[in-house]
This record gives C-alpha cells, sequence and structure tokens, in this order.
C-alpha cells in the first residue's frame, strides 16, 4: 500500500498539542527595536551585501512608507507596530557562518534535532538536502557537496547575493516585484535570510530540497526570502517547514517566494505550515502574510503548489502561477486547518496568459472551534490563452457549530475559447461517522483524525513521500480535542 | 454473557425502550424479531453506547460489568460488537486503513501489542476471502459506492477481525442475495463458540435456517413480549406478528 495511506496515531506525539513550542536559550545578536533606514542599513551591513542590493532595499523601503496595510482579507488582527519588533535576530554563535557542520553551535543542532530535522552528517534524512533558518539567518545547509556535483546551486539567498549576483540580479523582484503589495513591500526592505536554489538545464535535481524555518527570538519578526529558479527541463521537489515557539505576543512572518520555470522545466514546491497557532482562547501565533507566486516563463513548464496549513494565528497567503508560456500548468493543492481562534484567509490566482494553458486548484479547509477559513481565489485568462481549461474543487468541511467556512472565488475569463470550472461543496463530519468509528473502538481524536485525513487525502498524496506522514500527524493533532 | 434489566431508553425525549428483559449466557445466540419501530435498533444502538440513547432506568450488564459508564470506544475494546443495519461511508479512507486503525485501538486499549501492517493485511485477506471480499473492496475507501450486500458482508468482516465476546447484528441479512445470505450465516457460524454470546436482529425466518438460535425472542413497542425456541420464528412467519403477540399479551 501507499506510504500516503498510513494513518499514524495522534497518540504517539507527546500529549502536548503544540509540541514544537520551547525556546532555544542562546545569546543573540540583534538590530536595535524600530524600522527606518538605518534598519535596512544595519541587515544589509550584516550580510556584507554588495551596493545594488542596499539600494534595491532601499527603494522598497521608501516605497513602503506610502503604502496601506491590505484590509480586504476576512481576518481581524489589533493594528501592528512596526517599530515595536527587531528586525534581524541571529545567535551570536553564527557569527562567521561556520564552514562544516560540525562548526555549528551544539544548541542549534539540538534545537533541529528536537524539531525533528538532524543536520549532523551521520544522523540527515537520506535523500534530503535541508538549509536551516534560524530567525534571521541560515545556519546550515546539508548535502551541498552532492548538490554541487549535479550543478544545483542550493545555499541561504545572503550567500548567493554575494556569490551568484548575476542569477540573483536577473531574477530577485521578477515574479513579485517590490512594489507588489504592503507586506511583499516589507519583505523586499528588511528580507534577512532564505534559500536560493538553481538547477541548471536539463538536471534533475538529485534530492529533494527543503528549508526549515524556525523562529525562536522573542519581539522579532522573521522575513524569509526564497528563490527558486529551474532553468529549461529542469525538475525540482521543494519543501519548507516552519514551527515558532508558544508565545502570548503576536509575531509577524512576512515572507515572500518567488519560482521561476523556464522552457519544459517543473517545479513543485510543498509546504508544511506549522507555525504556533496561538493558545485555545486565542492568545498569541504567528501573523503569517505571506507572498508566493511562481512564474512558468517558458512554455511547456510546469509550477505545482502544495500546502498544508495547520498553524498561525492568522494566515494571509495565496501561492500563485503565472501561466506565460503556452501549454503550461499551474496547479495549487491546499489543505488549510483552522482550529480554536485561528483564521485562515488563503486561496490561488491563477493568471492564465498563455496558450493552452492549464491550471488545476484543489482545496479542502477544515473549520472547528471559533475559526474562520476562507477560501479565496481568483483564475484569470486573458484573451490570447486561447484553449486555457481551469478546474477548481473548493470542500469545506466543519467540526462543531461555532466556525465559518466561506469560499470567494472570482473568475474573469476573456476568452470565449476557455473553460472554467468551479465546483465546492461544504460539509459537517456526522455523527453517525463518528459513532462508527467509535463503535469500532477507535477513540474521538483519533476518529477526527482519520476523517478529516480522508477528506484531505487527495492533496496529502501530493506531498513528497517523506512527509506525507508527518503531515498526517499534524492534521491530527491540530484538530485534537475539536469534538465533544 | 449479557444481561439486561428492566431497560427504559428515551430517545430525543421519547421512550423506546419499556422495561426490555434479555438475558443471553455465554455460548449462546439469541434471535429477536419484531415489526419495524418496535426499538430493534434502538436496543442495539444502546448496547454500543450511541450518544443520544438516554437509560432512564434498568440495567445492562455485559460480563458482569455495567456497561452505562463506558463510552462506545472502550465496550468495543471490551469485546463488544455491532454490526450496523445501515452501514457508514467514510470517504478518503481506504477500508483497510480503516479495519488496521480500528483493530490496533482496541488492542492499544486492552494494552496489547499493535499489529504491523503487513500482519494486518494478511490476517484481512484470510479472512476476507470466505466473505468473497475482494483486494479492490478493501483498498476503496470505506463503504463508498458499496452496494448494501457489500457493507453487510464487511461488518461480518470486522466481526471475524475483532473476535468479539459479545456480537450483535441488526438486519445484517436485510438486502443480501441468497449466496451471500449464505457467505454471511457461514461466517457467523464459524464463530459460534462456548465463549462467545450473539443477538441477531432480523425480519426474515431464512436466515434462521442457517443460523439455528438458541432462544427467539419477539420485540413489541419496546419489550420482550414472547420468547421461544427457533420454533416461535417459524409460527411467526406463518402467522404473523398480530396473532402470536396479540395472544401472549
Ligand atoms: N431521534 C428519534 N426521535 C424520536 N423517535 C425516534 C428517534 N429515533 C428513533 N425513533 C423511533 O423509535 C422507534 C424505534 O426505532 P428503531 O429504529 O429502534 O426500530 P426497529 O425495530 O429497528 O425498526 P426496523 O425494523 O424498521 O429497523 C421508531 O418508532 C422510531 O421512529
Ligand atoms: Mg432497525
Amino acid at each position: 500500500m501507499a506510504n500516503t495511506e498510513t494513518t499514524e496515531r495522534v497518540s504517539d506525539l507527546s500529549g502536548e498539542k503544540y509540541k514544537y513550542g520551547f525556546v532555544t536559550d542562546i545569546e543573540m545578536d540583534r538590530a536595535p527595536k524600530g524600522l527606518s533606514e538605518d534598519t535596512v542599513r544595519f541587515i544589509s551591513a550584516k550580510k556584507t551585501e554588495p551596493e545594488w542590493m542596499l539600494e534595491w532595499r532601499l527603494e522598497a523601503y521608501q516605497r513602503w512608507l506610502e503604502m496601506r496595510e491590505p484590509k480586504w482579507a476576512r481576518v481581524h488582527y489589533p493594528p501592528i507596530d512596526y517599530q515595536n519588533s527587531s528586525y534581524y535576530a541571529a545567535p551570536k554563535s553564527q557569527g562567521e557562518r561556520p564552514k562544516n557542520l560540525e562548526d555549528i553551535d551544539p544548541k542549534l543542532l539540538e534545537t533541529y534535532k528536537k524539531l525533528g530535522i538532524p543536520l549532523s552528517e551521520q544522523m540527515m534524512l537520506a535523500g534530503v538536502a535541508v538549509d536551516a533558518v534560524f530567525d534571521s539567518v541560515s545556519v546550515a545547509t546539508t548535502f551541498k557537496q552532492k548538490l554541487t556535483e549535479a550543478g544545483v546551486i542550493f545555499c541561504p539567498i545572503s550567500e548567493a547575493i554575494r556569490e551568484h549576483p548575476e542569477l540573483v540580479r536577473k531574477y530577485l523582484g521578477s515574479v513579485v516585484p517590490t512594489t507588489d503589495n504592503f507586506f511583499a513591500t516589507l519583505n523586499s526592505a528588511v528580507f534577512s535570510d532564505g534559500s536560493f536554489v538553481y538547477v541548471p538545464k536539463g538536471v534533475r535535481c538529485p534530492m529533494e530540497l527543503s528549508t526549515y524555518f524556525r523562529i525562536n527570538a522573542s519581539e522579532t519578526g522573521q522575513f524569509e526570502r526564497t528563490l527558486i529558479i529551474a532553468d529549461e527541463d529542469s525538475y525540482v521537489s521543494y519543501l519548507e517547514g516552519c514551527t515558532a515557539p508558544k508565545r502570548d505576543e503576536n509575531q509577524l512572518h512576512a515572507a515572500v517566494v518567488e519560482l521561476i520555470a523556464l522552457d519544459g522545466a517543473e517545479i513543485k514546491y510543498s509546504t508544511v505550515q506549522n507555525w504556533y497557532p496561538g493558545d485555545e482562547e486565542g492568545k498569541g501565533g504567528i501573523f503569517n502574510f505571506v507572498t508566493k507566486r511562481g512564474d512558468c516563463r517558458g512554455k511547456n513548464s510546469k509550477i505545482s503548489w502544495t500546502q498544508v496549513e495547520t498553524g498561525s494565528a492568522i494566515t494571509w497567503k495565496y501561492p500563485s502561477c503565472i501561466l506565460r508560456g503556452d501549454n503550461s500548468v499551474g496547479e495549487f493543492y491546499s489543505i488549510a486547518i483552522a482550529n480554536n481562534y485561528q483564521q485562515a484567509d488563503t486561496g490561488t490566482k491563477m493568471i492564465h496568459l498563455g496558450r493552452n494553458t492549464r491550471s488545476r486548484i484543489v482545496s479542502k479547509g477544515i473549520s472547528a472551534g471559533h475559526a474562520e477559513n476562507t477560501y479565496r481565489g481568483l483564475v484569470s485568462v486573458h484573451p490570447r490563452a486561447e484553449g486555457a481549461r481551469n478546474h477548481t474543487q473548493c470542500d469545506s468541511l466543519l467540526i462543531g457549530g461555532e466556525c465559518g467556512a466561506h469560499t470567494v472565488p472570482y473568475i474573469e475569463s476573456r476568452c470565449p475559447s476557455a473553460s472554467v470550472e468551479h465546483e465546492a461543496t461544504t460539509s459537517k463530519i456526522s455523527d453517525e461517522q463518528l459513532f462508527y468509528c467509535l463503535s469500532r473502538g477507535i477513540p474521538q481524536d483519533e476518529a477526527v483524525s482519520l476523517i478529516v485525513n480522508g477528506f484531505c487525502r487527495e492533496v496529502l498524496q501530493q506531498l513528497p513521500m517523506e512527509f506525507a506522514v508527518e503531515a498526517q500527524k499534524l492534521v491530527g493533532i491540530s484538530l485534537e480535542g475539536s469534538v465533544g | 454473557m449479557l444481561e439486561i434489566r428492566d431497560l427504559h431508553v428515551t430517545v430525543d425525549g421519547k421512550e423506546i425502550l419499556k422495561g426490555l428483559n434479555l438475558s443471553i449466557p455465554a455460548g449462546e445466540v439469541h434471535a429477536v424479531m419484531g415489526p419495524n419501530g418496535s426499538g430493534k435498533s434502538t436496543l442495539s444502538y444502546t448496547l454500543a453506547g450511541r450518544e443520544g440513547y438516554d437509560i432512564t432506568s434498568g440495567s445492562i450488564l455485559y460480563k458482569g460489568e455495567e456497561l452505562a459508564a463506558l463510552t462506545p470506544d472502550a465496550r468495543a475494546a471490551k469485546g463488544f460488537f455491532l454490526a450496523l443495519q445501515y452501514p457508514v461511508e467514510i470517504p478518503g479512507v481506504s477500508t483497510m486503513v480503516f479495519l488496521k486503525t480500528a483493530l490496533n485501538a482496541q488492542r492499544r486499549a486492552r494494552g496489547e501489542d499493535e499489529v504491523d501492517a503487513v500482519k494486518v493485511l494478511r490476517l484481512v485477506r484470510e479472512k476476507a476471502k470466505a466473505l468473497n471480499i475482494t483486494e479492490d473492496m478493501l483498498r476503496r475507501p470505506l463503504n463508498v459506492g458499496f452496494s448494501g450486500g457489500e457493507k453487510k458482508r464487511l461488518e461480518i468482516l470486522q466481526m471475524a477481525l475483532f473476535e468479539p465476546s459479545l456480537a450483535v447484528l441488526d438486519e445484517t441479512d436485510s438486502g443480501l442475495d441468497i449466496d451471500a445470505l449464505r457467505l454471511v450465516a457461514e461466517g457467523v457460524n464459524a464463530m459460534r463458540s462456548p465463549a462467545r454470546a450473539m443477538l441477531v436482529i432480523t425480519h426474515y425466518q431464512r436466515l434462521l435456517d442457517y443460523i439455528v438460535p438458541t432462544r427467539v425472542h419477539v420485540l413489541r413497542a419496546g419489550q420482550i413480549v414472547t420468547s421461544g425456541g427457533p420454533e416461535l420464528a417459524k409460527e411467526l412467519e406463518k402467522k404473523g406478528y398480530e396473532t402470536i403477540t396479540g395472544a401472549a399479551a
């Protein structure tokens, strides 16, 4: 049987619902609180960036000063004080980033081990290269040698800016311009670290690439920036995971991810997002305001987004595809779980520009407790996109009577030969289903997990095998205690 | 094994079982018959511990223990099994995964070791064969798109897999074709043992030709009104509930 079918039991994991809520006690080098031109210069200097990068950041910063926070999403939160947070925090021991894994601060190794991401040579996940980002810096990247042999560049973006400026200058901001939106512009000014991937022509990346984002420091925001370029006829599968400590304060995570697929290239991008969601009363948790966009720049290219969003107090995120190349394909597979007082407003945009472009959207939204869960999606077909096709499937599952599920699909088709289909369903976990499971000896929380995993199956199957089982467990854990 | 005394059960504020008495010793198979709406399924749900079936008075002793305080999953772990009149569909969850999850949940609750996937697969395949349940069915989502008869056979497969001490079969014969009826009956008979008790709810004498019960009870308006040997079922078939229970009342 396929690996994705094994439903592991919830009780395998520690009784704590959010088991990643610990804090690593480590000496930090921080930017003083507040945001100004000096902050931008401070970050750029910390990263020993070239002048052009600083200019780029400063321009974004100036622009940001004139922008307003978007208000159209179905989410509510108190005003964010952008001056009351620090925009750079890095472990002191990382001053000069160590060249070898052996030189990493043992406290950091221990942290990642606890998170299930062993970085030391003997214990690394076979077949998965990991870039570990801790607050504002990347602390380690595994399997670099093996990837270099294949010609694949996989490194922290701060390193790419110094060592591969020609690629970074060509592609950075080419999918999400610095002017794109409030949070993306803020990110452009103050981004700290994230991953850079370049897969050369005709290369099939020999292993899964993944970045593990960890927020540790308090009163900071994390501004990750990821850039992935798949050159002609190449293939790469990339996965990101995220966790943060339990805190009463809200912390901002405003990321920008840009993907570029050239002729015949394919990028598969998966996210397992498990930022701290806040407590049962809705106190604390991460504000996850993220701009992710892929550009199918070449003909016959493909970009596929898969996301499992279980964490964060607020999720505001619309991984999108610009289907520019003829015959290009965009996919969006999403599971968004909102429990207790979590709010999720997430979906995708499929912009059909090229001929015979195809897109597929499968969204599974699960709401429990007092949560609000919105699918917001745009399918836009331009006049030139003859023969474009889209199919959207939006399913909502409600657990209990006090949560909400909303579906907001926008369809703009300016091409008569295009076909756009939208299907939506809303259901509840029925008493019959629960009783049936119970009567067979399956306890309540495990029954909910089983039923919800069944509901999400189509999406879970899209995840790389190495992560599917973990994601299934996560689905169960994030809904523990939601019934009865 | 099972001792029900003066059981009163209310559903949505309406009393459905009104002083039911029934006792099934280990090693015996009892049949309960009765007109539509007489409370047969209510009895089976109450035994399984379904929410909303409130015991207002009386008692249910299972192996000498009062059942009322136990949740349905705890009852299952203690060896109680109910084959439902209307088995439920669970989309996206393959039948095999469901069986493994349930079996291991029960074992865990009893403090036994879990059975690994390969072993469960072997175990299920062996039992499935006897019930003519195909590999394809085991791979498909639980009960989704299964025919009525297939669903019922899957209930019996579960009974065979879990090896309960007390099994209640609620109209498992309804909707079965002749061949399936025989398969199911054989499956049930194979499980008869001195250590096990069964309660078979049915409308049709025919099932009882295959599964010969120790006792037959007639349930009417929430009470057992008549009991007898296997011949009572034949008599009911001939004369109908009105004559038999009318006379007894
Ligand atoms: N939620 C409910 N509220 C009120 N009455 C109910 C409810 N559920 C069941 N009943 C009633 O309880 C009575 C017994 O139902 P039950 O399903 O136990 O009958 P049954 O003997 O199994 O019938 P059948 O032979 O048709 O399966 C019926 O009159 C039914 O309408
Ligand atoms: Mg019934």
